[in-house]
């Protein structure tokens, strides 16, 4: 119960804002930041009694909801979902604080927050294959009037175009359910859509694997977005106001990565297996071509907008290694990218509140008359960008040494991705905060205000802690990480093992499930090289 | 052909909607003759005769009953569509009252148009013999004639009125040519006798009776508004008064639906090699065409036009699917597709004034910081139109769609989303003038109680079957 009160209180919220005069616009911003607020502190109330120990659903409710279709109310927090479910209710939160400014329809702005906060948590929780699909669709329509109501000059464009890729994608997924629902009433006998049963029940063959994994893979590659299905996201967001940049980047594209971890990964192994190499080279593509085109952005929001296509083929190349350091890696990742492209997004936005414009060649020597804004900018990046020390680099550590298991190659590319996201955006930080200052309007910029340090500082934070201790968060989905490899990938195996003499000599054996548990042991090592530093 | 009537079977508590309506509608002309200008009467009367069918319709115990030779049946199937029809005529009403004094359209025989038509429709859905289903036909296209071309000084509702009239009667030639074929071939016009005769191979190759089916399918699929036969619509749901429009897009279309499904799934399940492919072609065709048609149009009635052929699209796949979970979903389709229309369409009317509809998209611009209610209600029902969750069409659909999949048409399920996909760009469009574009000139609404019941109507109807729909899909699935 207490989950889904978590859940639907923004919802609620956004309900009871409705029914407040449309006039009084400070009691509007102060009612959503205090719903946003109750909501944040209750969901960390399910961090703390979390039981890491666990791979086990916590916190669920199971309730019949269409009993003729054997359809339930059924939720449930595990390890993996955990993390996204906190930081979701943490970005609504910040987003909310940073679009004090909105000038036009207050009231119909935070009403879409809360709404949307509602359809992403609910995305995370639902362990019913229709419930998901409901909250998955359910919370484009606030996100489509976000993007369409407050954001720039080609925001009809841009939301219609996000709406219609997400929508193409996740209907062939529809379809895909929908086989399975009859698939899994055909050979157990029962009619459910219950994700934890299906995991347990679903018995296909390789050829009908591969169709099912094909029709999940495109809602959810739509959504990362992995090249070739981005070209939605640099339009979406740019045109998107500032907090719906933030909450696109930190939360909607981690439903996609979520999706293919708690479906595709665990209902279809076999076809996971043999899919590894297209995704690899898919992500390694999208690394290369994300931060390559990030390079020659004029427009610091679209350079944002294009890391992030690179960072996310960092997280799905952790995802397909399948083997434990990969997949804490990604699932690591997954926050980092949140707060640290999240941090960006904001600060761009701060940027562009001042000046109205995001094109690089009018900033310029800002380091002098902006220097907290200067160095929260270079915080950001350089959690970006991954260097030691922060987040960045914890999660980008494990994807390559997880990647690294798996092909050598493969590795080297990534690898590349990194030093060229130090290339764009040092070479961004540098045109933009170093140089002479020459351009008149930027001589009367102000420095952060108040305001705007509550919405960074907590980013600043973060980034921080994760770099430096990142125990905390690995924890909680070190179990559940555990039992999924041990699902999908029993042997831990390696698909190129001609580049076994290249990886760490001792786990390239093929393990057996029960040396996976001392292989897990030994999982705990990263974090303690990194704590030392 | 064998006697129709033989004394033993006539059996009037099964007809009892029949009757129970007919002689309501009958009242309401009298009435017309006696009340003068005062309407209000005859309203009242019309949805007291609606309610007193639908309770008469559940007289009939056990289900399912036949009688009148096999002619006539009360089962789930016909019970439930009852229900929807009478639903539907009394939203239809609700709907005419103002918009018809707004209008000037005094006739009284209105009412008693819809009435009659209604009763053509429970006919129709309750037929199991070709010569009731061409009766029940002909009432239905006859009351809807009349009730196109009401506003007799409108020259599009004159034009829409002799479209329809052309086009239907043209197509009621096919329908019963058709019929004729079939008898001819088969020797009866009763549906469990001709698939009766159908189980035998040697009739399978018929040629006759093939040409027969095609005819049938051309009949059916003008009625439903199907592509290729679809060219009427635009034009008679443009040209037609509001309410009607709603009308006609819902009620005759479910009964015809009824029909269709009736005579292709009890009739000629053994012959399904033959029209299963056609049908998916027709059912293609009418969902590309409708979308893609949708996306051009400026005109919302147009688009809703438009709209319900692709609509009619998919429902096809339930006919092809012809299981009982696919009658189910043909139910519940029809169902929530009944709350939808009528309550966009009951927003259309609010928007409108005497003399200026109101009906081009940009006359919705910025709607929804005028009237935000107005407009979220509008954007549930477009939503729910396209499929979207939590919604009553996406309910709707995915019953649909897991009929047509059990039945192993997985093809033509793609086929079906990934038109979903398209449609959800006009459906956004009407969005798109409402919130995000500003008023170009002042909104004049005409807030009548009565056609704002029938939107809040709508509005539950359409979230509660897409957030609660155990109750409706236990009734429907029986």
């Amino acid at each position: 119960m207490f989950l889904t009160f978590i859940t639907f209180l923004p919802f609620v919220g956004a309900v009871f804002l409705a029914f407040m005069p449309k006039e009084n616009e400070n009691a509007i911003k102060q009612t959503a930041v205090a719903v946003a607020l109750t909501d944040f502190l209750l969901s960390l109330l399910l961090w703390t009694n979390f039981d890491n120990t666990t791979h086990k659903m916590q916190f669920g409710l199971n309730i019949p909801w269409i009993e003729a279709w054997g359809i339930n109310y059924h939720v449930g927090l595990d390890g993996i979902s955990l993390l996204l479910y906190v930081m979701t209710t943490f970005l609504t939160l910040i987003c909310i604080i940073a679009s004090w400014d909105v000038k036009k329809h207050i009231r119909e702005y935070m009403m879409a927050m809360l709404a949307l906060s509602t359809g992403m948590l609910g995305v995370f929780i639902a362990l019913d294959l229709f419930m998901f699909y409901v909250f998955w669709e359910f919370q484009l329509v606030p996100m489509y009037i976000i993007v369409g109501v407050w954001g720039g000059p080609r925001r009809i464009y841009a939301s219609i175009k996000f709406f219609l890729f997400t929508a193409v994608g996740s209907l062939l997924m529809l379809v895909a359910i929908i086989w399975i629902y009859f698939h899994i009433q055909q050979t157990t006998g029962v009619a459910t859509a219950d994700i934890l049963y299906i995991t347990e029940h679903l018995d296909v063959s390789l050829d009908v694997q591969k169709w099912l994994w094909m029709a999940f893979f495109l809602a959810f590659a739509i959504k990362v977005p992995m090249f070739p299905f981005h070209t939605w996201l640099p339009d979406a967001h740019v045109e998107a106001p500032t907090a719906g940049s933030v909450i696109l980047a930190g939360v909607l594209l981690k439903m996609g990565t979520y999706g293919f971890l708690r479906f595709n990964l665990p209902f279809f192994p076999q076809a996971s297996y043999e899919f590894v190499p297209m995704v690899a080279w898919l992500a390694i593509i999208g690394i290369i071509y994300g931060a390559l085109v990030a390079m020659v952005q004029e427009d610091l929001k679209k350079l944002v907008a294009y890391s992030s296509v690179s960072h996310l083929g960092f997280v799905m190349l952790g995802i397909f290694a399948l083997n434990p350091y990969g997949i804490q890696g990604a699932l690591i990742q997954n926050i980092n990218h949140g707060i640290s492209t999240g941090a960006l997004f904001l600060l761009v936005g701060i940027l562009y509140d001042r000046r109205h414009t995001r094109l690089i060649t009018e900033f310029g020597g800002l380091a002098k008359i902006m220097p907290k804004y200067t160095i929260c900018f270079m915080i950001a990046a350089l959690s970006s960008i991954g260097l030691p020390g922060m987040n960045g680099f914890v999660g980008e550590f494990l994807v390559l040494l997880g990647i690294f298991q798996v092909n050598g190659l493969w590795a080297a590319f990534a690898t590349s991705g990194v030093i060229l996201a130090a290339c764009y955006i040092l070479w961004m930080f540098q045109r933009v905060m170093f140089l002479e200052l020459k351009n008149p309007k930027n001589m009367e910029l102000k420095d952060m205000n108040t305001r705007e340090l509550i919405t960074i500082v907590p980013l600043i934070v973060l980034i921080f802690w994760i770099g430096l201790y990142p125990k905390p968060f690995m924890n909680t989905f070190d179990a559940s990480v555990t039992h999924l490899v041990s699902k999908v990938n029993p042997d831990n195996f390696r698909p190129h093992q001609e580049h076994k003499s290249d990886s760490h000599g001792e786990h390239t054996q093929l393990l057996t499930p029960n040396e996976m548990a001392s292989l897990n042991h030994k999982l705990q090592m990263p974090n303690k090289v990194l704590i030392k530093e | 052909m064998e006697p129709i009537l033989a004394p033993e079977s006539i059996d009037l508590i099964a007809l009892a909607p029949v009757l129970v309506l007919s002689v309501f509608a009958m009242m309401v002309l009298v009435l017309d003759l006696w009340g003068g200008r005062n309407k209000t009467l005859l309203m009242f009367t019309s949805l007291v005769g609606l309610l007193m069918t639908a309770i008469s319709a559940f007289a009939k115990h056990p289900i399912p009953a036949y009688s009148f030779n096999d002619s006539y049946v009360v089962d789930h199937l016909s019970l439930f569509f009852i229900c929807i029809f009478t639903l539907s005529s009394a939203l239809a009403i609700l709907l005419s009252v103002e918009y018809n004094e707004r209008e000037g359209i005094r006739a009284g025989e209105y009412y008693a148009l819809i009435l009659f038509c209604t009763v053509g429709m429970i006919l129709l859905a309750s037929s199991t013999d070709m010569i009731m289903i061409f009766l029940g036909i002909e009432i239905v296209s006859i009351c809807l004639y009349v009730l196109a071309g009401i506003r007799r000084n409108d020259h599009r509702s004159n034009e829409a009125a002799l479209k329809y009239f052309l086009l239907g009667a043209f197509a009621t030639g096919f329908l019963l040519y058709g019929m004729t074929l079939v008898y001819g071939s088969t020797g009866s016009t009763n549906l469990f006798k001709i698939a009766e005769f159908v189980k035998n191979p040697s009739a399978q190759t018929n040629p006759l009776l093939l040409m027969g089916l095609v005819l049938l399918i051309i009949g059916f699929g003008f009625k439903v508004a199907s592509v290729p036969f679809h060219m009427w619509a635009p034009d008679v749901y443009q040209g037609a008064p509001t309410p009607v429009t709603a009308f006609m897009s819902v009620g005759p279309k479910a009964a015809a639906f009824a029909a269709f499904f009736r005579v292709f799934a009890e009739a000629f399940p053994e012959l399904s090699p033959s029209w299963e492919l056609l049908l998916s072609i027709i059912a293609v065709l009418s969902m590309f065409v409708g979308n893609l048609g949708a996306i051009m149009q400026t005109n919302i009635k147009r688009m809703l036009a438009f709209s319900s052929i692709s609509h009619a699209g998919y429902i096809l796949m339930a006919v092809i699917a012809k299981s009982s979970l696919a009658s189910s979903a043909l139910l519940f389709y029809m169902l929530s597709y009944a709350f939808m229309t009528f309550g966009i369409f009951g927003i259309v009317i609010i928007l409108g004034r005497k003399g200026e509809e109101n009906l081009e998209m940009s006359n919705y611009s910025g709607l929804a910081y005028k009237h935000p209610v107005i407009a979220l209600s509008m954007t549930i029902f477009l939503l729910s139109l396209g499929g979207l969750p939590p919604f009553a069409g996406f309910v709707a659909k995915f019953y649909l769609f897991s009929a047509a999949i059990q039945e192993g048409l997985l093809t033509l399920v793609i086929i079906a989303v990934l038109n979903s996909a398209i449609s959800f760009y006009y459906y956004l469009k009407v969005v798109v003038f409402m919130y995000m574009k500003e008023p170009e000139a002042e909104f004049k609404i005409s807030l009548t109680p009565m056609t704002l019941f029938v939107i809040l109507v709508g509005v539950i109807g359409t979230i509660n079957l897409g957030i609660f729909p155990n109750a409706i899909i236990a009734l429907a699935s029986h």
